[in-house]
């Protein structure tokens, strides 16, 4: 038999329908390989009994032809999504314990799809990073290692903040996972691991009982290995929620549809601005590769200009605190999760937050607490949000001249851990190129470009328009049919 | 930029601290008030933007919020809001004791 984990969604999907194999088949090879992925640290929580029973209650499904669109695809769920009565952490010391008495509306979408749960995956604390570092549950490996020899003793990490979803995902111990993206976390990982991520239009996901970061920028999505898979999870995640104020009531077209390979005369818009100085060669060089295989395949390439490009990332680093010192409030000893005693209430509270919380989010907190004070308000928060303005201004003006826009996605391939750990900057620049569309709303997709000469995966970055997930997928269909087949991480060799 | 930027000390990081309820050991406080200055200071280019005009972006949805009829459409069930708590008494939440 096939080996059943190396199959794409789309395929099992497939075998299990010509009854090939059984959902619990799929599901144990699955959970034997999650077993053998401990060395990776990609799952906080693994609940083989719980996929083991979805499994059954999935084959009862097929056998009776009420089978739904995810029927039986073990998937791994970032820790950020509250799941009924299992441990759900946000990887940070604060929620010790914490098991919801509630399903976010996410993983109850893709319940009611037949989706089965491998366990809860690492991230950074909070959603907070861009490798997988700041996690109280230590960090997450990446299944590739590169060519050098050397490399393979240096930890690389996958990227972040869905680390695990991305290591999952590409070391082929869970089908496919879900992951949030605030300024990159969806994106930037799945071209550290080679995988496809897809961050929807902000408001076409729902954020009920997803652990807030950052309210005006989380959205939750997709982390696949092809593209295809993408367009099926993201239909059944999609969709209008009214326990979501910022839910938007629209239809959701039929995602699959939309991967038709044709892209004749579309535009598509090349950023002047993303040529950033100091970019590695090989970044330069896959972008090009990028765009020749777009013009092969009949579109247009045309260049156009955001200018406010180099401010999107001090934007951010105003915008995100200021939202995250607000939502992590909640956290404090009284409700859920950590309790620090103390001789009084208030002391009680800080010491709770101060040992509850990692170094990343207290400083981000503190930042964000400064940032929102009486007497800084004006100058640092509200002139963030004039500058934001001017940043998705710049996407709608670009628009008028392309439809899509194709960017790297990250600036780097994967670094090993404890790089770029010397002062945060340096780590933020990891999302210089995803943090624009993140401010702008804009959907987003990563799509594996094949690998750089270091051996190690590369992703591309296409943008589009506001709600037009369906050109965003249709172009990354393309771009993957060009990149030809990947190939496996040294992980799963 | 403008005079109302502040360079913070230790005692400024104290108090921010303190506001936002995060205990900070005395001997962190110099250390941390040099990251944030940093990056305080990485984020002054904004003011190299000319915003004068633009209104401030709060959402990135072109929308009004929602309004809906104004009924009672959860609750009820005490135990479930109550199931994580560190010290529940009965249906409540305790805490250290606030008035003397």
């Amino acid at each position: 038999m096939t080996n059943l984990t190396h199959l794409s969604m789309s395929e099992a999907l497939d075998g299990l329908k010509k009854k090939e194999f059984t959902a619990v088949e799929l599901t144990e090879a699955y959970v034997k390989a999650v077993e053998a992925a401990r060395p990776l640290n990609a799952f906080i929580t693994e609940t083989p009994e719980i996929a083991l029973d979805q499994a059954k209650a999935s084959d009862a499904r097929y056998g009776a032809g009420t089978n739904g669109p995810m029927d039986g695809m073990p998937l791994g769920i970032k820790d950020l999504f509250c799941t009924k009565g299992v441990l759900t952490t946000a990887a940070s010391h604060i929620l010790d314990g914490f098991k919801p008495a509630y399903e976010s509306s996410i993983t109850a979408n893709l319940f009611r799809d037949g989706a089965v749960m491998l366990g809860k995956l690492n991230l950074d604390e909070f959603a907070m990073g861009s490798a997988n570092i700041t996690s109280y549950y230590g960090p997450v490996l990446n299944p590739w290692t590169g060519k050098d020899p050397a490399a393979a003793e240096r930890k690389l990490v996958p990227g972040g903040s869905s680390g695990g979803s991305a290591a999952s995902v590409s070391g082929r111990f869970a089908i496919a996972a879900t992951g949030t993206d605030t300024g990159g976390s969806i994106r930037q990982p799945a071209s550290f691991t080679g995988i496809v991520g897809l961050k929807p239009t902000y408001g076409r996901c729902s954020r009920w009982g997803t652990i807030a970061f950052a309210s005006s920028l989380d959205q939750a999505g997709p982390m696949t290995r092809t593209v295809r898979d993408a367009a099926i999870m993201l239909q059944s995640m999609a969709g209008f929620d009214p326990k979501d104020s910022t839910s938007v009531d629209m239809p959701v077209p039929d995602f699959q549809a939309a991967l038709t390979g044709d892209i004749r005369g579309l535009r598509v818009g090349i950023p002047k601005e993303y040529r950033v100085e100091g970019m590695p060669a090989e970044i330069e060089r896959v972008w090009q590769q990028g765009i020749e295989w777009l013009k092969a395949a009949g579109a247009v390439p045309v260049e156009i200009s955001l200018p406010h490009t180099k401010y999107a990332l001090a934007t951010y680093y105003v915008v995100a605190p200021a939202e995250c010192s607000s939502n992590l409030a909640r956290y404090d000893g009284v409700r859920f999760g950590l309790r620090v005693e103390g001789k009084d209430l208030q002391e009680m509270y800080e010491n709770t937050r101060g040992e509850g919380f990692g170094k990343e989010v207290r400083r981000r907190i503190m930042i964000g607490t400064y940032v929102l004070s009486a007497g800084y308000y004006d100058a640092y928060y509200l002139k963030a949000q004039k500058v934001r303005a001017r940043i998705a201004e710049d996407f709608a003006k670009a628009y008028e001249q392309c439809d899509v826009i194709l960017t790297p996605t990250a600036p780097s391939t994967a670094f090993a851990i404890g790089e770029k750990q010397d002062d945060p900057i340096s780590m933020y620049l990891n999302d210089v190129f995803t943090v624009p569309a993140s401010l702008a709303g804009l959907p987003g997709i990563s799509v594996p470009a094949g690998l750089a000469a270091d051996g190690l995966p590369l992703g591309l970055q296409i943008l589009g328009r506001p709600f037009d997930e369906v050109t965003l997928l249709r172009v990354a269909g393309v771009m993957e049919q060009a990149a030809g087949a990947q190939p496996l991480p040294p992980f799963c060799r | 930029m403008s005079q109302d930027k502040a360079t913070l000390d230790a005692k400024t990081v104290a108090k921010i601290a303190h506001l936002a309820r995060i205990k900070v050991p005395e001997e962190e406080q110099a250390h941390l008030a040099d990251e944030l200055n940093k990056l305080l200071g990485w984020v002054e280019q904004l003011g190299e933007v000319d915003t004068n005009g633009v209104e401030p972006m709060t959402s990135v949805a072109a929308q009004t919020l929602r309004r809906r009829a104004d009924q009672v459409t959860d609750g009820g069930y005490p135990d479930a809001v109550v199931l994580n708590a560190t010290d529940a008494a009965e249906h409540f939440f305790s805490v250290p004791k606030v008035v003397e």
